[in-house]
């Protein structure tokens, strides 16, 4: 381990503290789509923390933050106050409270830097933060209000937890659902004060923001999500204290900002199931099982008609049949080939005995689903078609064997054509060709 | 070139701050887009702080370009963001902004030598020097630079606003419509939010980031409590604009403190006079016709039951089959005395008057009956 002074050890302590409270705490503000919220709350603490220098005179952590805190909280009675009693929209409420809240904070911020009192500077800190500030007293009072987060939410864990996801149930179960709101709301707050110092009040919604979202895309349980995201947090906290600590002029909390989004990017575009490049490949191998299968279907047809699936199909019928160009039905021949269900033949195509079996199934999924259309849903024949196309990629075995016990096992399909079975021999399904 | 007053040109660079982002804000707080209107006067600094360092000055029209394209830019970000389906649009705003703007702090710390910007402007904004920053041409003195800059964004603003009215106004209120008339929705929105970039870089530097959002949202609020006409909305949104920014500036010369920040406060206080006393959107208003239609109400429950239970009511059997308070029954009962439709005996029988009947009748709530029994 390196070995750190003092003021990046404390940067360090507090920016990972404020990355574990903050992402667990904007897990909940994320569920409830409310992280503009923390972003409110945090801009009308400004004006509690001046009142509470205002009042004490002095820059002791704890009345600053419990002016803090007193004003968060009066921001957030103030949102739902509008919300209830008006017609105006949460966004607006937000939006105002935000500026208003801030405007009055900037104005006795202004007024405290004028007045003749000693110590005064250093409270615009908590505009952008300035972590360098921090000290080891900040970081015990900062301890203590994240012991107190943290604790609250593992001791009603479950409360808010169906307050995240099912509020109405909670409240048929008999929660005070209004009262954890409120709890969730102060929580909220208390987070804020806690990141006051090292990120600043316009940038703290970040720190609740990020980490959360890019914990969600990793899991879709709540427990993993918020560890997920305390250790997003805290990794992005300690990464900016450390980034801001070696280079000049770069400031801390921007920097932790920065790379939460870096973290929250990467997390949209990779996280197994949900990422953006993961289901971009899902759906390219989709994409490209239904051009394999509309391939060999089509041979196969080919076959019928000739009553011989080993026959060639030359490469010019086989682009015809689906407007396919050259280069696209090659490299779809091609990945039929390495999977040894075609072999190339004199410029064409031809089924090898595997491919000819797996050609039939989608054959067989096909003309059963057209079958049931016309049969259960009394569909017109002509209509049934284009729905079996897509039906033929998607039917697993264990659907197609109901479909043939429901359908009395069929023969033919709405057309006359034979629905072939995997069992049947290729002469006996050449004779029974119409 | 007149002389202005210093006081003078601040008044009138606030006015025309505060009238251009009434005008464009009006359409957020209808479009139920407050937040992108924050998002936005956050993220434009980046562009600001770039166009600073590209053009090595403080020339206008290169931080309006860098500004407006870092508000489209967001804009667009946001809804890449909602569009991956993976994020809700609060958190697409909520994460897209504070980078953005993290982006802009970096640079200014960066490049603070270089830059003429600081953080605290960014925030405050510099209203108070603006008397001071005046722009030559041909070496003559044109006056105030804010003051220029602000008249001719108030200007593309009212020009915007009168030009695309009908258009504003129905995708404001009926998208589909709109989009059936042949309105492109998506157009408008661009438009309305590139104008919305340049309104917030006029804005940001006079009144700071934060502010401009007081500016954009809260006049418009206000004006919404008291109006269900756009047009008249668009109007009183300007008035308490300009109102907040007089009254700020006051405000903050009186107090000695930033004067972007008393304007914000000015419109905070202006908005809850309004939330509060509204003729029809006040609490108070609500509060009161509510008392009013619940008393109402009760009055006439009160009448159809003593017309079914002509002989056995009391006062006491009143108040306990309704669970009303001894004092609001006190009320009722005052009021239906008064007009005679029910007799009160001394030992607290209550029954219903001829004129009481005939009023039930007249009134012919018999709808009211079933609740009654």
């Amino acid at each position: 381990m390196l070995e750190l002074d003092f003021t990046t050890r404390n940067v360090l302590l507090g920016a990972s503290l404020l990355g574990v409270v903050g992402g667990v705490m904007g897990c909940y503000a994320f569920l409830r789509r409310q992280s503009l919220l923390g972003d409110a709350l945090a801009h009308a603490a400004l004006p509690g923390v001046c009142l509470g220098f205002l009042l004490t005179s002095s820059k002791e952590p704890l009345p600053l933050f419990v002016g803090a805190l007193a004003a968060g909280l009066a921001g957030a009675l103030a949102i739902l106050a509008i919300v209830r009693w008006s017609r105006l929209k949460e966004d607006t409420a937000i939006g105002m409270v935000l500026s208003v809240f801030f405007g009055v904070g900037i104005v006795l911020l202004t007024h405290i830097q004028k007045l003749p009192l000693g110590n005064q500077s250093g409270l615009d800190k908590f505009l952008f933060g300035q972590a360098a500030t921090l000290m080891p007293r900040d970081l015990e009072v900062m301890s203590l209000l994240a012991a107190f987060v943290l604790g609250t939410v593992a001791l009603f864990y479950k409360e808010l937890k169906i307050l995240c996801f099912d509020r109405d149930y909670g409240a048929s179960l008999g929660f005070p659902m209004r009262w954890l709101e409120i709890l969730l709301t102060l929580l909220l707050v208390t987070v804020v004060v806690v990141g006051l110092q090292t990120v600043g009040v316009i940038l703290i919604v970040a720190t609740l923001v990020m980490p959360a979202a890019a914990a969600r895309q990793w899991t879709s349980r709540l427990g993993p999500m918020l560890f997920l995201a305390a250790v997003f947090g805290a990794a992005s906290g300690a990464g900016g204290a450390l980034l801001s600590a070696r280079i000049a002029q770069l400031p801390t909390g921007p920097v932790i900002v920065l790379l939460a989004s870096a973290v929250l990017v990467v997390s949209l575009l990779v996280a197994p199931g949900r990422g953006i490049v993961w289901s971009w490949l899902q759906h390219r191998s989709l994409v490209r099982r239904i051009l394999r299968e509309n391939l060999l279907r089509d041979l196969w047809k080919v076959g019928e008609a000739s009553r011989d699936w080993s026959v060639r199909v030359p490469w010019a019928e086989l682009q015809g049949m689906r407007g396919l160009s050259a280069r696209e039905a090659r490299r779809v021949g091609a990945w039929l080939y390495r999977d040894a269900l075609v072999e190339p033949r004199e410029e064409g195509l031809r089924l090898t005995s595997g491919g000819e079996l797996a050609a039939r199934a989608l054959v067989r999924k096909h003309r059963l689903w057209e079958l049931y259309l016309t049969r259960q849903l009394e569909l017109a024949a002509d209509h049934v078609h284009r729905d079996a196309d897509a039906m033929e990629h998607t039917l697993s075995e264990e659907a197609v064997e109901i479909l043939d016990e429901k359908l009395g096992r069929p023969r033919f399909d709405p057309h006359g054509q034979p629905i072939p079975r995997p069992e049947t021999p290729l002469d006996e399904l050449a004779g029974s060709t119409a | 070139m007149i002389q202005l007053e210093p006081t003078v040109v601040i008044l009138l660079v606030g006015s025309t701050v505060a009238a251009s982002c009434a005008l464009v804000g009006t359409f957020l707080v209808l479009r139920k887009m407050a937040l992108l209107g924050d998002a936005i006067s956050h993220a434009v600094l980046p562009g600001i702080v770039i166009a600073f360092l590209i053009s090595g000055d403080r020339s206008t029209l290169p931080m309006v370009l860098g500004a407006a394209a870092l508000g489209v830019l967001t804009v667009f970000l946001v809804e890449m963001g909602t569009r991956t389906k993976r994020l809700r649009e609060d958190a697409s705003i909520g994460v897209v902004f504070p980078a953005l703007f993290a982006i802009g702090v970096i640079l200014i710390a960066k490049y603070a030598g270089q830059i003429d910007l600081d953080l605290d402007c960014v925030l405050y904004g510099e209203i108070a020097y603006t008397p001071w920053d005046v722009l030559f041409f041909d070496g003559q003195n044109l006056g105030p630079k804010a003051l220029w800059i602000n008249v001719t964004i108030l200007f593309l603003d009212l020009v915007f606003v009168l030009l695309v009215y009908k258009e504003l106004k129905i995708t404001t209120f009926d998208p589909e419509l709109s989009a059936a008339l042949g309105i492109s929705p998506v157009l408008v929105h661009y438009a309305l939010m590139s104008m919305l970039s340049v309104t917030v870089v006029g804005a940001f530097e006079s009144v700071g980031a934060i502010l401009v959002v007081a500016m954009l949202v809260v006049p418009p609020a206000t004006a919404y409590l008291l109006t269900d006409q756009l047009s008249r909305m668009l109007l009183l949104s300007v008035v308490f604009g300009v109102g907040s920014a007089l009254g700020g500036y006051y405000f903050a010369r009186w107090l000695d403190a930033s004067i972007a920040g008393a304007m914000a406060t000015v419109a905070g206080l202006l908005f809850a006079t309004v939330f509060l006393a509204s003729p029809r959107h006040g609490l108070v208003a609500k509060l009161l016709r509510h008392r009013r239609l619940s008393l109402g109400m009760s009055e006439q429950l009160l009448l159809l039951h003593l017309d079914r239970e002509t002989e056995s009511s009391t006062l006491d059997t009143v108040r306990r089959r309704f669970s009303w308070r001894e004092s609001y029954l006190g009320r009722i009962v005052r009021r239906l005395q008064g007009r005679g439709w029910i007799a009160v005996s001394d030992d607290g029988g209550v029954r219903l008057t001829a004129d009481g009947s005939a009023a039930i009748e007249r009134t012919g709530q018999d709808s009211l009956r079933h609740v009654v029994s």
